[in-house]
């Protein structure tokens, strides 16, 4: 069977850019959700979220591709620069049709189809930029990334919430299988504007407390709800035979194992989260022993919680693995969460660590599993699974391994 | 109103596509074509919606579809204005 590995990973997450300044903060559990500055929230009861600061589109990008870019397509443009950078990859090199762009979205170009559809109702149909018909789609990160790098093979997009990050490095996986030799793939939102601000809230899943420390505490007896973050991640995946052509060529670590499913709409029906995570072992051929750590979808919405660490125990037995979700620094990031777990994961591989929880002080007994609280775990990773579930019953699990 | 001028619509240009190198002010490309010039129909779409509310000449999508180069731009709107 084709194998899949990751050369290259771009990174736009509110406590870091790019892997390294990513990797080095959320060990240190530098935690990012602050009070929202994007747009005045004075209207709002939600005043928290997780930011990506620094960000000058303008010192990545050339002037062309401004006008008709979304935020988080900016910061899909430049995290797909840095991975193919990483991964010392010139598109150039490799036949066009060689190359698929498999990508995640949740919101699409939410703030610039606000502003659009402001003009349009204050201003009039002719001001309304003509680069609305493509910029606020969920599909438009795979169109802009692949006339950036001229790649002519596969493209997809997957909607699927937070799973979709997950789903979108799987469904890449498949694409490599096919006979693509390298895939850009991953997943990047933003969201944070008044007319996503609006949605966000009538969600019913956001936390209602704006304390950054106390707002997201996934597994905690004190959960209450999540809040939002922006950004994610982009990587190269590429068979190892693909990569070989590059002497030199890092490899991060292996995608091995791949599942999703569906909930039921009967509730006697158990989630399905659990399922994706054994059909994703079963997929990578691995025994549940052999996984070092666990990261969590970490919803921090109680029953989703109760469901998850069920999920988890069911496989592990109590306290069976060490659990995690570096999430609770940057907030959740839909689409971007379940690509930055996988490259989160990939990275505690590579780099022999555990990311900690934050902000996480009373597990829930109950729920028996252990929680990587407030301080890394330093120590041999070889593999590691990831969650993810998406609002509306997708649940998606991947497992990951050092490559050898 | 005065007519729109070369150096009036590179401002233009700039505006509705945004700034790169492909062309300097003072720099002749009176008859460069648009596509060469990096601009595709979405840009010169949205470079005659902003000619629209500045001079208040509209081009047409199939008028638009047979403009080639800056020149003849030029010429549709400012015949347009003079009428």
């Amino acid at each position: 069977m084709t194998r899949a590995v990751v050369t290259g990973i771009g990174i736009a997450s509110p406590n870091g850019l790019g892997p390294t300044a990513y990797w080095r903060a959320t060990l240190h559990g530098e935690a990012a959700i602050k009070p929202i500055t994007r747009f005045d929230s004075a209207n709002y009861w939600a005043k928290i979220a997780g930011e990506v600061p620094g960000f000058e589109a303008g010192r990545h990008l050339q002037g062309r591709l401004l006008p008709q870019t979304d935020h988080m397509t900016r910061l899909t443009l430049v995290g797909t620069d840095w991975a193919l950078r990483g991964a010392g990859v010139q598109p150039n090199d490799i036949p066009d049709t060689d190359i698929a762009v498999i990508t995640a979205a949740t919101a699409g170009g939410y703030e610039f189809g606000q502003r659009e559809l402001q003009k349009l109702w204050h201003q009039g149909p002719e001001y309304v930029s003509a680069y609305q018909s493509f910029a606020w789609f969920y599909a438009v990160n795979t169109g802009q990334i692949s006339i950036r790098h001229g790649t002519r093979g596969p493209g997809a997009v997957v909607v699927s919430e937070q799973a979709g990050g997950i789903d979108s490095i799987g469904h890449a996986r498949r694409q490599l299988r096919k006979g693509v030799k390298l895939a850009l793939t991953g997943g990047m939102d933003s969201s944070l504007c008044p007319w996503a601000w609006v949605a966000h809230q009538a969600s019913g899943s956001l936390s209602r407390n704006n304390n950054p420390r106390r707002a997201y505490l996934p597994f905690d007896r004190d959960a209450s709800g999540y809040v939002c973050g922006e950004g994610g991640a982009i990587m190269v995946l590429e068979t190892p035979e693909s990569a070989a052509e590059r002497p030199g060529t890092r490899v991060y670590g292996e995608i091995v194992g791949y599942a999703s499913t569906f909930d039921s709409r009967m509730p006697s029906r158990e989630p399905g989260l659990k399922r994706a995570a054994e059909l994703a072992l079963r997929d990578a051929g691995m025994d549940a022993s052999e996984i070092d750590v666990v990261f969590a979808d970490a919803a921090g919405i109680p029953e989703l919680d109760k469901a998850e660490a069920e999920a988890i125990k069911g496989i592990f037995g109590p306290f069976g693995v060490p659990v995690t979700a570096p999430k609770t620094m940057t907030g959740r990031l839909f689409a971007g969460g379940g690509s930055l777990d996988v490259a989160s994961a990939i990275l505690s591989i590579y780099w022999s660590a555990i990311p900690p929880t934050v902000n996480v002080e009373n597990p829930v007994p109950e729920y028996e599993i252990d929680l990587v609280m407030n301080e890394a775990r330093h120590g041999k990773v070889k593999a590691a699974l990831v969650l993810g579930r998406g609002k509306g019953g997708f649940n998606s699990a991947m497992v990951v391994r050092e490559y050898r | 109103m005065s007519a729109l001028t070369i150096e009036g619509l590179k401002e233009i240009l700039n505006e509705a596509a945004g700034e790169d190198d492909s062309f300097k002010a003072g720099q002749d490309i009176l008859d460069t074509p648009f596509l060469e010039l990096g601009f595709d129909s979405l840009a010169l779409l949205e470079t005659v919606a902003l000619i629209k509310r500045r001079y208040g000449v509209g081009v047409g999508d199939d008028e638009l579809a047979d403009i080639e180069t800056p020149r003849e731009l030029l010429a549709k709107v400012n015949g347009d204005l003079a009428a």
